[in-house]
């Protein structure tokens, strides 16, 4: 019982991490309002006016979380569909179809912002450039993991060949992120990296931060949910379901 | 390897006997690409322009219209099982009907293209490059279309979703492919391209017989 392994795998069983997902999403719903909250303040109020793109830069606060979250969550659908084609495991299989309309909203929200961006900044909805096109890719890639699971009626089925699809399409991702040092383009590089010092302004870069922090804690609170109504779908056949509270109060 | 080569013959000897499929997708491809011009117009200076483009986004519809036909026959008359069953590993046979499909849809676009691109009005050198921009892109393009056309095995409306879920995987392929072309047309040579497009069909060879063998066996549980 001492063994930490063996409690992770407890976890595994849908029966298991039933509860424990309604336990968790109130705490991941409140970081994720918070959170906002303090993004939004900041990014409104606090940050300061760009010299050169005005007020109109602020559509990033929403534009890049979206769009680190749309790269982010395909990387994580992909390792669940992974572990679960590795380990045969349910709740991986359902975890990675539960991320997938999120992980497709994220991508759609961040084509739309960035279409809105650009239209003060560039002049124009939408340039054909690679970090745009890639976008578009990763958001059709979502559809067609969508469109693949939805089509086939054996939930088991539908999980492992999604599975395969989402590792065929993660190879995508580092091609989204590497592709502003592939092509030279008219999309401005990365303002934010790891190894040298941003180029913008240490409040604007909180906004953002607290911005994609919200938006993570967002993704997590609605995945959750959404894997708790497709654990219900999928169990209802069984004893422990009928035995919900929640189920019971229903039926009654 | 012998296994592989009796594959190829018997996937061909059947497109052989069935031969308005494989020639259905060559006249699609052509139609497709004459399209173009009359739409457009025949001012040769924007031909020139789009003709790789054209050209390559035509080969990706006529590789698609082969995919369904992949795997769809022998899972029906119950072939693909005794393929599972055999001892040989069923990679290698799924290599092999990915060769013979390429060789019955691929290589007939490879080889017609110079034909079309006359037609935009390419140069010799152009075509040059296209030609081997296609050697080198359609395996890839069937390569990369097994996946799919295994996924979508037995699936409710598999024609339309194959193309969902193959064609985002495809953009690579034409980005480089015609990429190819329009960078050697404007002087900046197309070696990078070709060997970006090299590349990716090294990692296709590796990786996508692979997941080709693991989706069918899901199909077939």
């Amino acid at each position: 019982m001492n063994n930490p392994i063996i409690q992770w795998f407890k976890y595994g069983s849908p029966q298991s991490f039933y509860p424990l997902a309604g336990k968790m999403i109130p705490w991941f719903w409140t970081l994720a309002v918070a959170f906002g909250l303090a993004g939004l303040w900041i990014s409104f109020f606090v940050a300061p006016t760009d010299f050169q793109q005005g007020e109109g830069y602020r559509i990033i606060f929403i534009h890049v979380p979206a769009a680190w979250m749309s790269m982010f969550l395909y990387i994580v659908m992909a390792f669940w569909a992974g572990i679960g084609l590795a380990l045969n495991t349910r709740l991986s299989g359902m975890m990675a179809q539960a991320i997938a309309p999120t992980g497709a909203l994220m991508a759609f929200l961040s084509l739309w912002t960035g279409a809105i961006w650009g239209k003060p900044m560039w002049g124009a909805w939408w340039v054909w450039d690679a970090r745009l096109t890639s976008a578009l890719i990763l958001f059709f890639l979502y559809i067609g993991f969508i469109a693949l699971q939805a089509a086939i009626d054996d939930p088991r089925r539908a999980d492992k060949a999604g599975a395969i699809l989402a590792l065929v399409g993660v190879v995508n991702v580092p091609i989204i992120y590497f592709s502003v040092k592939w092509w030279n383009t008219l999309h401005q590089g990365a303002s934010v990296s790891l190894t040298r010092a941003p180029s913008m302004a240490t409040t604007m870069l909180w906004g953002m931060l607290l911005m994609a922090l919200a938006f993570w804690m967002y993704s997590i609170a609605v995945s959750l949910m959404r894997v708790r109504a497709i654990i219900l779908e999928r169990e209802a056949h069984t004893e422990w379901v009928k035995n919900l509270p929640e189920i019971q109060g229903k039926s009654s | 390897m012998s296994a592989i080569i009796a594959i190829i013959r018997r996937d061909l000897l059947l497109a052989m006997r069935r031969k308005s499929e494989v020639l259905t997708a060559l006249f699609f491809f052509i139609i497709v690409v004459s399209l173009f011009p009359l739409g457009i117009g025949p001012e040769s200076a924007l031909l020139r322009k789009i003709a790789p483009g054209v050209i390559w986004v035509a080969a990706l519809l006529a590789t698609m219209l082969g995919l369904a036909r992949l795997f769809a026959p022998d899972h029906a008359d119950g072939t693909l099982e005794q393929m599972v069953l055999s001892p040989t590993p069923l990679g290698l046979l799924v290599t092999g009907k990915i060769v013979a499909h390429w060789i019955t849809t691929g290589l007939p676009l490879v080889l017609l293209a110079p034909v079309l691109g006359i037609q935009f009005d390419l140069d010799t050198g152009a075509l040059g490059i296209l030609v081997l921009a296609l050697l080198l892109g359609t395996p890839l393009l069937s390569l990369i279309g097994a996946i799919g056309a295994a996924l979508t095995l037995g699936v409710r409306g598999g024609g339309v979703l194959l193309s969902l879920l193959v064609l985002p995987l495809y953009v690579p392929a034409l980005i480089f492919g015609a990429g190819a072309v329009e960078s050697h047309i404007s002087g900046l040579g197309a070696g990078g391209h070709l060997s970006l497009l090299a590349a990716l069909l090294a990692l296709a060879v590796f990786f996508a017989p692979w997941a080709t063998t693991a989706a069918l066996r899901i199909a077939l549980e």
